[in-house]
């Protein structure tokens, strides 16, 4: 510790002897530092944004029954065809039902598994939106809209009227915007629904939504299941999806399979529904670490230029250690100690002023009509960068005084002392 | 009863530049404790070599070095470092004070490599070596602001912190004018004197070498007389 604290006095001697040169060394890590903090907070805010745009209001499982041709076709299932390679054209499906059997059944025993966080059931009803003679195709989902609320943020979308009223009011239907623009609907407004089975109904307009998707608010409303129910003139026990929400988002492929099999229903994953997402999410945090790291890497090189510099003027002091009993290895200690100090050095203000551009770019003013619940620009201030931050800073330090350090440890004292 | 702090024993160097030059021929020869001894020869005979090789910075060379007694041959890097830093004190032509450090620290940085006494007691003892050469009142400036023999005379106690069973100089007084060239002359003889400090130096100076015990005298790569 004593011998630690020599090295360390000398070294601080060496780096005040030239301030200068460590300062800007120093500055070269903070300002990658703050970069790599500043871009990472921004990009995963933006990233979190998007996602939540999508993901919080998609399902981790959706269990649904999908209209499609049986698997198994009765000539199959006939014993005398059995051995035979039966070849059968222009397969339909039958039946056409989208209901989900058993679904109390099914609701119980989803709601008792560990894993999962809640279940929402819905009903999708195909409809057209009538405005005086013209027909606009629309569909409308039943939602229970405490669940809805709870797991899928369903009130943070809902940007005029109450959406507690959807079940409050009977026949009450949240539109999307766009939709009740195109139909001029306003709040307290009744209109016209018709369900493909030709069912009309009257619905009276409560609330607006807005998805942040305009394509989606032109057709998309809401109403509660009952509502639901009676425009399609079925029981109260018709449901047409079952959304659950995991724990653990990265169990739903397993658990989609496992359900898809005990239920005999199709599930359906959020990882295999919104592949594409999760590519932008990706693409994104991989710029913003390449930019960081590139950074860092320049900062290094101005480390290892300053070091070498030091231990080019420092030649002398370098040989008198060594001839007065420094080792080459408390030799390459002292100049390592250099580049840790300015990469410390750097890596804290990086940080502080890396958090501090966080906070500047979380004030400013963002508003867009498509995300109706932002008023700055997100920004994510996870740990992790904080960690990931110091951590690549240190390390691109320590490597960038290495090789000087080990160049200024091998100096032969012997060759250095003939030359004066 | 003197014991040999110091035996070179058949000691051989080449340097192989464009031809190979063998520069010291079997040098064998010992210093015993108290001697003050002189090295002279014309220039590049090779005493610095020989210098170098004896303070145990240069490694490159044929034969044995016992310093206390101890063979240096297989000793690592790591282990000359410590014989130097505590057995050997070195004084060159130019002074190699780190001017980072006052004075006084410049004194003590051997000593605190060496880490024996505390630093409260160290400081104390620097103080003690810079009173024998009479620059105790220039401990807190830093070395820019002395003057050469000044300088020279910091580079002796530097030398002397750890209390060396030898010291070394190189022509100490070769950067130096007449005048301080003789007060750093004197206060080696009063090292040896007084202190009774074994001390092996290289000088050009005839005068000097008369006031030692010893002389060596190379010519060559070989030592003539002992
Ligand atoms: N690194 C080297 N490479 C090749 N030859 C060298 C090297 N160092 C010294 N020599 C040669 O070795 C010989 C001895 O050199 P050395 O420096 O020991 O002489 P010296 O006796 O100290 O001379 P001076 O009194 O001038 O200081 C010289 O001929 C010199 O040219
Ligand atoms: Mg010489």
């Amino acid at each position: 510790m004593k011998r630690f604290k020599l090295l360390y006095d000398i070294a601080l001697a060496l780096s005040l002897a030239r301030w200068r040169q460590t300062m800007v060394a120093a500055v070269g890590v903070m300002f990658s530092i703050t970069m790599f903090i500043a871009l990472l907070g921004f990009m995963n805010g933006l990233n979190d944004m998007l996602d939540g745009l999508i993901l919080n209001r998609t399902p981790h499982i959706k269990l649904f029954n999908e209209i499609k041709p049986s698997v198994h076709q009765p000539v199959q299932l006939a014993s005398e065809f059995k051995d035979h390679f039966n070849v059968i054209r222009s397969v339909k499906p039958n039946g056409g039902r989208l209901e989900i059997y058993n679904v109390n059944a099914i609701t119980q025993t989803i709601s008792k598994d560990e894993r999962v966080l809640g279940i929402a059931p819905k009903i999708t009803v195909q409809a057209f939106y009538s405005i005086g003679a013209i027909e606009v195709t629309g569909v409308i989902d039943g939602i229970d809209v405490e669940a809805e609320s709870n797991l899928f943020h369903f009130s943070d979308y809902v940007t005029t009227g109450n959406f507690m009223d959807l079940k409050n009011i009977p026949n009450s239907i949240i539109m999307g915007k766009a939709a009740a623009d195109k139909m001029l609907a306003e709040i307290g407004d009744v209109i016209q629904v018709t369900t493909v089975n030709g069912e009309q109904q009257q619905l009276k307009v409560v609330g607006f939504f807005q998805s942040g998707l305009r394509d989606v608010d032109k057709v998309q409303s809401y109403t509660s299941l009952g509502t639901a129910q009676k425009l399609l003139g079925v029981s109260r026990n018709y449901i047409t999806d079952l959304q659950i929400k995991l724990k653990d988002l990265s169990l739903a492929p397993a658990m989609a399979k496992e359900y898809r099999n005990l239920f005999d229903v199709d599930a359906e994953d959020i990882q295999t529904a919104n592949a594409q997402f999760e590519t932008g999410s990706s693409v994104r945090s991989l710029i913003s670490y390449a930019v960081g790291i590139t950074l860092l890497i320049v900062a290094g090189f101005g480390i290892y230029n300053i070091l070498n510099m030091m231990i080019y003027e420092k030649m002398d002091s370098i040989a008198i250690l060594k001839a007065t009993g420094f080792s080459g290895s408390d030799v390459k200690r002292i100049f390592i100690m250099i580049a840790l100090s300015i990469g410390i050095l750097g890596a804290f203000f990086g940080l502080l002023f890396g958090y501090l551009a966080s906070v500047f770019i979380d004030q400013i003013p963002f508003n867009s009509a498509a995300i109706p619940n932002m008023k700055t620009y997100p920004v994510n201030y996870s740990l992790k960068f904080y960690i990931i931050g110091a951590a690549f800073g240190i390390i691109t330090t320590y490597l960038a005084g290495w090789f000087p350090a080990r160049k200024a440890g091998k100096i032969d004292p012997v060759i250095i002392i003939r030359g004066k | 009863m003197s014991t040999k702090v110091l035996e070179a024993i058949h000691i051989n160097k080449y340097f192989h530049t464009e031809q190979t030059q063998h520069v010291l021929k079997d040098i064998t020869f010992s210093i015993n404790t108290g001697d003050f001894t002189a090295v002279i020869g014309k220039s590049g005979c090779g005493k610095s070599t020989l210098l170098y090789i004896l303070s145990t910075m240069d490694t490159d060379y044929e034969g044995d070095l016992l310093i206390d007694g101890q063979a240096m041959r297989m000793k690592s890097e790591l282990e000359l470092a410590r014989v130097r830093n505590e057995k050997i004190g070195f004084v060159f032509q130019f002074h190699y004070l780190l001017n980072e450090f006052s004075v006084l620290r410049n004194v003590m940085v051997p000593g605190l490599k060496l880490g024996k006494y505390p630093e409260k007691e160290l400081e104390h003892r620097a103080m003690e070596k810079l009173k024998i050469f009479g620059i105790e009142n220039q401990a807190l400036k830093k070395p820019n602001q002395l003057s050469g023999g000044e300088k020279q005379r910091v580079a002796i106690a530097r030398a002397l912190i750890n209390d060396p069973i030898l010291i070394m100089g190189d022509e100490p007084t070769g950067n130096l004018d007449k005048k301080n060239g003789e007060i750093v002359f004197d206060l080696f003889k009063k090292l040896a004197s007084e202190y009774h400090q074994t001390l092996l130096i290289v000088t050009h100076d005839q005068e000097f070498a008369k006031a030692t015990d010893r002389i060596i005298e190379m010519e060559d790569g070989r030592i003539l007389t002992s």
